[in-house]
């Protein structure tokens, strides 16, 4: 990135709604059935048919209205896009236009220095998803029409340009769909296509005020796609003003296998998509009621739970928000606290468990926290292990390696191999004894002042008791002898 | 008499007494649409064996004494409902031979109430005409004068009850597709308030005008008519969840000496023809007589109806349309590419007209007109609107012609859009504003060589339409109308 320069970055997250039927048809939704079983004479736009709104979609919008401190419209109107397309039957798409049923909200957004951002939201609507055409048919004169996803409900969550980074951009993509499945109202998975992103993406002089020509990627498939196509296409921004050009307002694609991005539709190119308000439904109004019923049943949030974990677990606010990233790893961390009966573990240690060893295993396995082989009972266990200085953090490390291949119990695994420490004091100073008088020149050296050979001294001891002496014992035994 | 001159109150009466079989009604009705429909064209698709089969089950519930409403009677369906297993074509080239998987709640409704489909009747193309000559399916003639229309859209329905080719039929009214043809062919036609019929399975012209209503030879088979149709649907969001009204079994119970009655005098204008005010002022000298108050009220935005009406029904047109681009039903003729396709599926299978609305809907639609005209056009709608709940604080109802002519020539409009659109210019303020309409014959005038039937319209408010509905039952009682028997 050129010192210079600075990126506004606003995204278009287009987030499915994990209901089971469509927005306006009673047909499923289920991902990856034989193409075009899930369309039914509404999907199909026969003639005479006529929409129905979805009320869960609609109750899914006000819940995220709420999540985002949003305000959320007591009436929105569903509107018309007309433009022809074979996977859009109807030959419109119906969206919110004008009044959209989430409107002036906020997402903030969390860094690893403990810092926070709130990013603005300017909407969100509620609009039902196209087919898909599939052009690769090894036939080149047909292409192919897929109709399940017609009509699929969808959230579109349009942000302010308030993004300056493609971090930044990672970290609101991340956060929204943290929020998404916390609310439950979508399940986040990218690769499915369930939530997509479109990044409108200009650069500017540090300084400079007004906004620089955007252009809009399309096809960002993953949240290390939305970082990398910035990035690119960034740097393609400012190769290009700096060698004396100017930017054109396109649609761009990024092509994933090249990491680049590529024009797809100027300006002047864009539909006039003759927007009306559809007559076949009417303006949606919410009852003070229905939104009030809502409210009063919203859960506990990734914020508010960060809140809670900072004060009641005094953990720090980045392992905070690191924790509530999902309702799961939440909810993992506090059962290893409460993991067994009587007994509180450590909810510090427990964190630095979870985010550290704990997520950095899962991390390499490329697995996530609802697939962990090691259960959170299991690793309180552990906790509750060092805790009360069964085992050192040492040997801890060892048995969670072990707990990773074998999902077995703590207790059992230090049992069965002996790795219960050592802190009989008698024993431990007999083996003390034993290697100060077979170091006599180590010995003399600590005595003329090298305090670092004491590392020497505990090394010999942990290896003689293969890492189970209790090292404070250990400490204080060497201490006391070399004197 | 012969069975097909029953109306459908009567012909129910009787299947129900046993006096006669829905099989001996139904076979009368097929024997003359099969001598007289080449030359009428009233009905497009006859569905006889399907009919006789709906007879002889009608029978058999009868004879099992559980007959319903209209148990046996056969009716005409405008071609614009879907029906499940039977060609629906709405009048067009695009959708000959599609066969809906699926049926219309309106027509679901009828059969429901025991009524037997003799077939689906001839309509302009996708309801837009006021001629029946925008039909793909050739020009349906007006029984009173077979050189003239029976009006439109609905004009197969209207030909084929006034020539007795069923007992009773279906239209739907976006901007006066009941009223008008039913003034052309001497009938009673209602226009129900928008909501009161299911939109489901009705091919869609204007979505936020379209609505059902029956076509029948008296006020009161009408209303039973309607009362077999109407009703909530949860498929359709702008349907009314509103309690139905057992129309026909309240027709007499009018007070004509409290009746209020408003004449906007914005309709009793220049280009009225003043043969068919004669008609008009008699039916109203009736009933001053009868004691009811008649007073000029003003409805002062009725003249921005028709150009309003001809912005939002092919605005919401040009959208319903897009459906129709040879993808998955209907016609589809093969391009070199996608565009091509498109463009050859829909120059094919649309007519002139339909092209003409899909164009001036799309160009009021665009950006940098729309406020001009979509918006502008909305306005004035929601005047008109206020215009007519201000005087129905005033009056019961509004009583106006239908039409500002009788039935005009066949060919004699079709090439000037602009003059057949005027024909619409007592209709369309109650489409714009919702409200139910009736139109009743008053009376019949000699054109020519022709004598040709004059229809009154009768406005009322929203969901009131079982006031208008008595009004015309007043009427028809005082009338010296007389339906023209069959040829």
């Amino acid at each position: 990135m050129h010192p210079d320069y600075e990126m506004v970055i606003g995204l278009e997250i287009h987030a499915q709604v994990n209901s089971k039927t469509k927005l306006f048809s009673g047909s499923s939704t289920t991902f990856g059935a034989e193409p075009n079983t899930q369309a039914n004479i509404i999907d199909l736009a026969m003639p005479g048919v006529l929409p129905v709104l979805n009320t869960e979609a609609v109750d899914a919008g006000i819940k995220l209205g709420f999540a985002l401190k949003a305000r959320v419209n007591r009436k929105s109107v569903f509107s018309r896009k007309n433009y022809f397309y074979p996977d859009l039957p109807k030959g419109y798409q119906i969206t919110q236009f004008e009044l959209p049923i989430v409107e002036h909200g906020t997402l903030t957004i969390d860094f690893e220095d403990g810092s926070t951002k709130d990013i603005g939201i300017t909407r969100m609507h509620l609009e039902e998803d196209a087919g898909k055409s599939v052009h690769d048919f090894g036939d080149e004169n047909h292409s192919h029409v897929d109709l399940n996803r017609a009509g699929t409900p969808l959230m579109e969550i349009v942000s302010e340009p308030d993004l300056r980074t493609s971090e930044e951009a990672g970290i609101y993509v991340r956060k929204m769909r943290a929020i998404l499945r916390f609310l439950d109202i979508c399940d986040g998975n990218m690769d499915e296509g369930s939530m997509r992103c479109d990044v409108n993406v200009s650069v500017r002089k540090k300084g400079v005020t007004e906004l620089g020509t955007r252009c809009e990627i399309k096809n960002v498939n993953s949240i290390r796609s939305v970082v990398k196509s910035i990035d690119y296409e960034a740097s393609r921004q400012i190769d290009v003003i700096e060698s004396g050009g100017e930017i054109a307002q396109q649609t761009r694609l990024w092509d994933e296998a090249k990491g680049t991005t590529r024009a797809m539709r100027s300006k002047e190119d864009a539909h006039d998509y003759r927007y009306f308000s559809d007559p076949d439904i009417l303006p949606l109004c919410l009852t003070e009621e229905r939104i009030e019923k809502i409210k009063q049943a919203m859960p506990e949030l990734p914020d508010e739970m960060k809140a809670r974990f900072i004060t009641e677990y005094e953990l720090t606010n980045y392992d905070a928000s690191v924790l509530t990233l999902s309702r799961a790893s939440a909810s993992y961390y506090e059962r290893t606290i409460e993991a067994e009966e009587g007994k509180k573990h450590d909810p510090k240690l427990c964190a630095n468990w979870v985010t550290g060893e704990l997520f950095g295993a899962l991390n390499k396995m490329g697995k996530d926290i609802t697939q962990s082989p090691v259960s959170p009972e299991n690793l309180g266990e552990l906790v509750g292990l060092i805790q009360d200085k069964t085992i050192s953090g040492k040997i801890a490390k060892q048995v969670f390696e072990e707990m990773l291949e074998t999902g077995g119990a703590p207790k059992k695994i230090v049992e069965e191999k002996g790795l219960v420490q050592i802190t009989d004091v008698s024993a431990l100073d007999g083996i003390v004894k034993d290697i100060i008088a077979n170091n006599a020149e180590t010995v003399e050296q600590y005595k003329s002042g090298n305090q670092r050979v004491m590392g020497f001294f505990v090394g010999q001891v942990m290896k003689q008791t293969q890492g189970k002496a209790n090292p404070g014992i250990v400490n204080d035994l060497l201490r006391q002898n070399l004197q | 008499m012969e069975l097909y001159e029953l109306g459908l109150k009567e012909a129910a009466d009787q299947i129900k007494a046993g006096k006669i079989t829905s099989v001996e009604l139904t076979k009368s009705y097929l024997d003359r649409i099969a001598s007289r429909n080449e030359e009428m064209k009233a009905y497009i698709t006859v569905c006889a064996d399907k009919a006789l089969e709906m007879a002889a089950e009608s029978d058999k519930r009868v004879k099992n004494g559980n007959p319903r409403l209209i148990e046996g009677v056969p009716v005409a369906i405008k071609d614009l409902f879907c029906t499940k297993g039977v060609q629906t074509t709405a009048g067009s080239h695009m959708l000959e031979g599609f066969v809906p998987p699926y049926e219309s709640t309106v027509t679901e409704n009828l059969w429901n109430a025991g009524a037997v489909m003799l077939g689906k009747t001839n309509m302009d193309e996708f309801a837009m005409g006021s001629s029946n000559e925008t039909s793909y399916f050739g020009d349906v003639k007006n029984p009173w004068d077979k050189t003239r229309t029976p009006g439109g859209s609905s004009g197969g329905s209207a030909t084929a009850v006034a020539d007795y080719l069923c007992a009773a039929a279906t239209g739907s009214d976006t901007g006066g597709s009941i009223r008008q043809p039913a003034a052309f062919t001497g009938l009673v036609g209602i226009k129900p308030t928008y909501g009161r019929c299911s939109r489901f399975g009705m091919v869609a012209f204007a979505s936020s005008l379209d609505q059902a209503g029956p076509m029948a030879r008296s006020v009161e088979d009408a209303a039973l008519m309607l009362r077999c149709m109407a009703g909530y649907d949860e498929k359709d969001s702008t349907s009314a969840d509103r309690p139905l009204n057992d129309y026909d079994e309240h027709l007499a119970e009018l007070d004509v000496k409290s009746l209020k009655i408003g004449l906007p005098e914005e309709y009793f204008i220049e280009g009225l023809d003043p043969v068919i005010k004669a008609e008009i002022d008699k039916a109203l000298e009736n009933f001053k007589q009868g004691g009811a108050e008649i007073k000029t009220v003003s409805l002062p935005h009725t003249k921005y109806a028709v150009p309003a009406y001809y912005i939002i029904a092919p605005a919401e047109a040009a959208s319903n349309l897009s459906r129709y681009d040879g993808m998955r039903y209907g016609l589809r003729v093969e391009g070199s590419n996608l565009n091509d396709t498109y463009c050859k599926t829909r120059s094919a299978g649309f007519g002139e007209e339909v092209k003409r609305r899909i164009m001036v809907g799309n160009y009021t639609l665009s950006s940098g007109y729309y406020d001009a005209y979509y918006t502008k056009a909305q306005k004035v709608r929601a005047l008109i609107a206020e215009d007519f709940n201000k005087v129905f604080e005033e009056v019961d109802v509004i009583i106006t012609p239908t039409t500002p002519t009788v039935a005009f020539e066949l060919g004699g409009k079709i090439t000037d859009p602009i003059a057949m659109y005027l024909n619409d210019v007592f209709t369309t303020p109650a489409s714009l504003a919702g409200l139910p309409g009736i139109s009743v014959p008053v009376g019949t005038v000699k054109d020519g060589e022709s004598e040709l039937p004059v229809g009154m319209q009768i406005l009322a408010k929203p969901f009131a339409l079982q006031t208008a509905m008595q009004v015309a039952y007043a009427h028809e009682q005082m009338t010296d109308f007389k339906m023209r028997s069959a040829e």
